[in-house]
């Protein structure tokens, strides 16, 4: 398997203009002859389609959603992070490099990570161009806030929307080309498989989720851009249509699948309630900027309100134990996720937690209010605490929130070189799907940041280095024989799923897998568990291939059957994870081996033995993947452990 | 809290677009009142499965509030008997023990139903690809602080992009009228300098978009607005008319 990275010569800072300066282009006459396929709307998709459209190139873009404005990148809420420095307090691009590297825990590509931030500024410039309504100051200048893992405010937000907003800039462009002419746009329809000529991707195999039909799409190249992977957990903060069918479909076509085992759990999430709860709710983690997290010092006021005998408000300031402010002074309430994440479990495990099920922290807003006035609060998270009051019925302005950690976001992916190109030429993948810049742990505000520099500013130039090869090769028809067949393999498998006709819903074995998943795969992991967690998840994928129950027919649209596909999916994933967990003998970022803490309880990385990207090479159905390294090497970031004190 | 209710469902069922459709009722025993709609919809689901029935199908997605893909009609109100809500946010606490709840699609001659309560919303893409944008490809554009914009409309702007596309104000419309998304959009971009200079042709394209499309005409009864969860005000349809006019002057 090839891993090589193809960073560019030269200096950290100056990789990306030399790579420029050398790249192939292609000219606008054969930009035309030239298709490219793009799957996912979301930030990195629908900027990607945007962009090439413009460009000239022609288009084929994909949606599983009714419209493309629904992807999911639509739900992220806090804000969007940039290295524009306008507050003057500090920041420039390498320390926006910096912190994204230290807060992935020295688990990222250093070239990949400072491209990123060097585009950071384009991409705030460029959605202002778009009219997104970016929250400013009564001057008229934009607005700043502070995110988890930085000292500075780099986070430029609208509302608690900003992924929203973000998105429809995007979506609008898109829309803007749809009705240019330069893009295809294919909604409802679901990537089913990819086809593969003379070892390059050519084009993917869709299924029209309504009508039940396949058709085969050809494209010189083609961009992944279907986020990640977190409803392998059943409860995660994705949507649920969210899945990560066309990165494990890329996987099984000779794409590595690159650190499956970096999951973020993001520390404020509305607690779980009930067995029937079908998804978890993020509160965004810009409330840690205002809000102050807690729990009773002793343990008999814990226990009191578990029980509803006591509220938050009885306790007076020194029966509190604000945690993260005791352990992390610097940093405080803005250490970064995983450190907010691991704080909170170590404190409900120990006895302290409140809520009904004493899996719950309080995130506090009273010396705020106090402070700056209700006023001033619901400006700036309004909408976050209407949600919070309409999920579970409790005033945030008067009651502390209560919230635990989720699965929010997975670092992990799909393997790709400083271009975005996976191991199978002509295969890219961008935004979450990709593995690329977030290490072992993504720092708030950058996912948008990642998916927008992907689509608007990195693609466009890579995808052109890759086609400028091509503009001899004639479009393909989809009779080859390589289309014909994947189209076959990708109907048989939807026929054997029909035929099972077993006795359990496909929602029931998804929250088994789920279980198992938060169990042994989820905030804390070790080497009995992981071995076990193998064991369940070959034993759920048995049953789900012996006894699952799909109602209907592959005609038309059948609901179960879509679920049920990409549940099929989503136990290849699970087991990926944790034999990459398993591998992973350290403890980074989100991912934490019980065997490997400090004294403190802290992650204790092994740079020795895992400073490098486990890449799994997919070796057949039933078999176990092999492993690969890529390693990392660090010219500027010093590694360190980790300080947020 | 830990409150049971029971249900009966009244729910519309269609095959397709060509089937002409029909209620069909299901009884729920003991759904948790802190469940959400979409949750209830999903124990009813897990039931007709386990039943060997084909479930109810239905549009949803992020479940929190914001991809505007829920779109069920309930005791006739779009998303439900709660204010300032989508249908994943409406928690079951707002209905009765032993409450016979009625379900439906959006109902408009703009939107055709696909599937039992899913419709086809391809019409509200069509009206922004006529015009719902600012006319700048990627790169080559000012800095971000280039050009100071009022906080005052700043944040208009956004109270009108905070539109979802769900279409309950369509639903909801007796003429099915697409004004209010229309306005919010022409809105959103009208208030900003980057937005303001095609303002008048957006206005126009939009408009004759959403006319071609079925739209029925606006009758200012108000209550696109009542209904929209997003709380997107009125007023823009009166700065749509406004901008509608002004190129129309201009012709």
């Amino acid at each position: 398997m090839n891993l090589d990275s193809k960073i560019p010569q030269g200096p950290l800072a100056q990789k990306w203009d030399n790579y420029k300066a050398n790249q192939k282009l292609v000219n606008p006459a054969n930009k035309r002859n030239l298709d490219i396929i793009v799957i996912g709307t979301g930030l990195a998709g629908a900027s990607a389609a945007a962009s090439f459209g413009e460009m000239g190139f022609k288009v084929k873009n994909f949606t599983i959603q009714d419209s493309p404005r629904r992807a999911h990148s639509i739900a992220a809420q806090g804000g969007i992070n940039a290295a524009k420095n306008y507050p003057n307090d500090g920041d420039s691009v390498h320390r926006l490099f910096y912190d994204t590297v230290k807060g992935g825990d020295y688990r990222a590509r250093e070239a990949n990570v400072y491209r990123l931030a060097s585009v950071s500024n384009d991409i705030i410039d460029q959605c202002v161009a778009q009219g997104v309504p970016f929250a400013r100051e009564y001057g008229g200048l934009l607005d700043n806030r502070s995110f988890g893992g930085a000292q500075v405010s780099r986070t430029f937000y609208a509302k608690g929307q900003t992924g929203q907003q973000l998105l429809i800039g995007a979506y609008q462009s898109l829309m803007r080309q749809v009705n240019a002419g330069t893009v295809e746009m294919h909604t409802r329809t679901e990537i089913v498989d990819y086809v593969i000529v003379d070892g390059k991707a050519r084009g993917v195999i869709a299924r029209d989720l309504v009508t039940g039909e396949f058709s085969r799409h050809f494209g010189h190249a083609v961009v992944m851009a279907t986020g990640g992977y977190g409803n392998t957990f059943f409860l995660s903060t994705n949507a649920m249509g969210s899945n990560g069918s066309a990165a494990i479909k890329a996987y099984e076509k000779g794409a590595a699948f690159a650190n499956p085992c970096y999951a973020q759990i993001h520390p404020t999430c509305i607690p779980v309630h009930g067995e029937f709860q079908s998804k978890l709710t993020l509160m965004s983690e810009s409330l840690r900027n205002d809000g102050r997290i807690w729990v009773p010092k002793k343990k008999e006021d814990a226990e009191a309100i578990r029980a509803g005998k006591k509220k938050a408000t009885d306790l007076s300031e020194d029966e509190r134990d604000y945690y993260l402010e005791r352990r992390y002074p610097a940093f405080g309430n803005l250490v970064p996720r995983d450190v907010a994440s691991r704080a909170a479990k170590e404190r409900c495990d120990a006895g302290f937690g409140v809520g009904t099920t004493g899996l719950a922290v309080y995130l506090d807003f009273k010396s705020s209010i106090e402070r700056l006035g209700e006023d001033a609060i619901r400006e700036r998270y309004g909408n976050l605490f209407q949600m919070y009051e309409k999920i579970v019925d409790d005033n945030p302005y008067k009651e502390p929130m209560m919230i635990y950690p989720a699965i929010h976001y997975t670092m992990g992916g799909i393997w790709v070189d400083y271009e975005l190109q996976t191991t199978v030429p002509g295969l890219f993948a961008a935004g979450e799907a990709n593995f690329s810049d977030h290490g072992a742990n993504r720092l708030g505000a950058s996912a948008l940041m990642q998916g927008l520099a992907d689509g608007y500013f990195v693609l466009p130039y890579t995808i052109q280095n890759y086609l400028a090869d091509d503009i001899g090769t004639p479009r393909m028809t989809g009779e080859e024989k390589e289309f014909v067949e994947a189209e076959k393999e990708a109907k048989a498998k939807f026929e054997k799923l029909l035929a099972i006709k077993g006795e359990r819903s496909v929602d029931s074995l998804h929250k088994e897998l789920g279980l198992v998943m938060w169990d042994f795969v989820g905030m804390a992991r070790n080497k009995k568990g992981l071995e076990e967690a193998i064991e369940k998840i070959a034993a759920i994928k048995k049953e789900f291939w012996s006894n699952v129950k799909i109602p209907g027919s592959d005609k038309g649209m059948n609901v179960e059957l879509e679920k049920a596909s990409r549940l099929a999916d989503f136990i290849t994933t699970g087991d990926l994870m944790a034999r990459d967990a398993l591998n992973r003998e350290e403890s980074c970022g989100g991912h934490f081996r019980e065997e490997f803490q400090t004294e403190e309880g802290e992650a204790l990385r092994q740079d020795d033995k895992f400073a490098y990207a486990a890449c799994w090479e997919y070796q057949g159905e039933d078999k176990a993947p092999v492993m690969h390294k890529e390693d990392l090497t660090f010219e500027v970031v010093k590694v360190a452990q980790r300080n947020y004190k | 809290m830990g409150n049971n209710i029971s249900l009966t469902l009244k729910v519309w069922r269609q095959n397709d677009a060509q089937d002409k459709g029909r209620y069909e009722s299901y009884k729920l025993e003991a759904v948790s009142v802190d469940s959400s709609f979409l949750e209830m919809m999903d124990i009813l689901n897990e039931q007709l499965v386990n039943e060997g029935k084909e479930p109810v199908a239905f549009d949803h997605d992020c479940r929190e509030g914001i991809c505007g893909m829920c779109s069920l009609y309930i005791n006739g109100r779009p998303h439900g008997p709660d204010d300032d809500v989508t249908t994943c946010q409406l928690h079951m606490r707002k209905f009765k023990d032993g409450e016979t709840i009625t379900i439906e699609p959006w109902r408009s001659a703009g939107f055709p139903v696909i599937k039992d309560l899913i419709v086809n919303r391809n019409a509200f893409d069509t009206i922004i690809a006529a015009g719902g944008y600012t006319s700048v490809s990627t790169g080559g554009v000012p800095d971000a602080n280039a050009l100071p914009i009022s906080k005052i409309d700043a944040d208009e702007a956004m109270d009108a992009a905070s539109c979802i596309g769900c279409g309950a104000c369509v639903a909801t419309c007796k003429n099915g009228s697409a004004m209010l998304f229309v306005s919010a959009k022409v809105s959103h971009l009208a208030l900003l300098p980057q937005g303001k200079v095609e303002a008048a042709r957006r206005a126009k394209n939009m408009v004759a978009k959403m006319d071609e499309l079925g739209f029925g005409n606006c009758t200012n009864t108000g209550a696109c607005e009542v209904e929209c969860p997003k709380g997107v005000s009125i007023s823009n349809i009166a700065r749509l008319n406004r901008e509608f006019l002004s190129a129309k002057f201009k012709d």
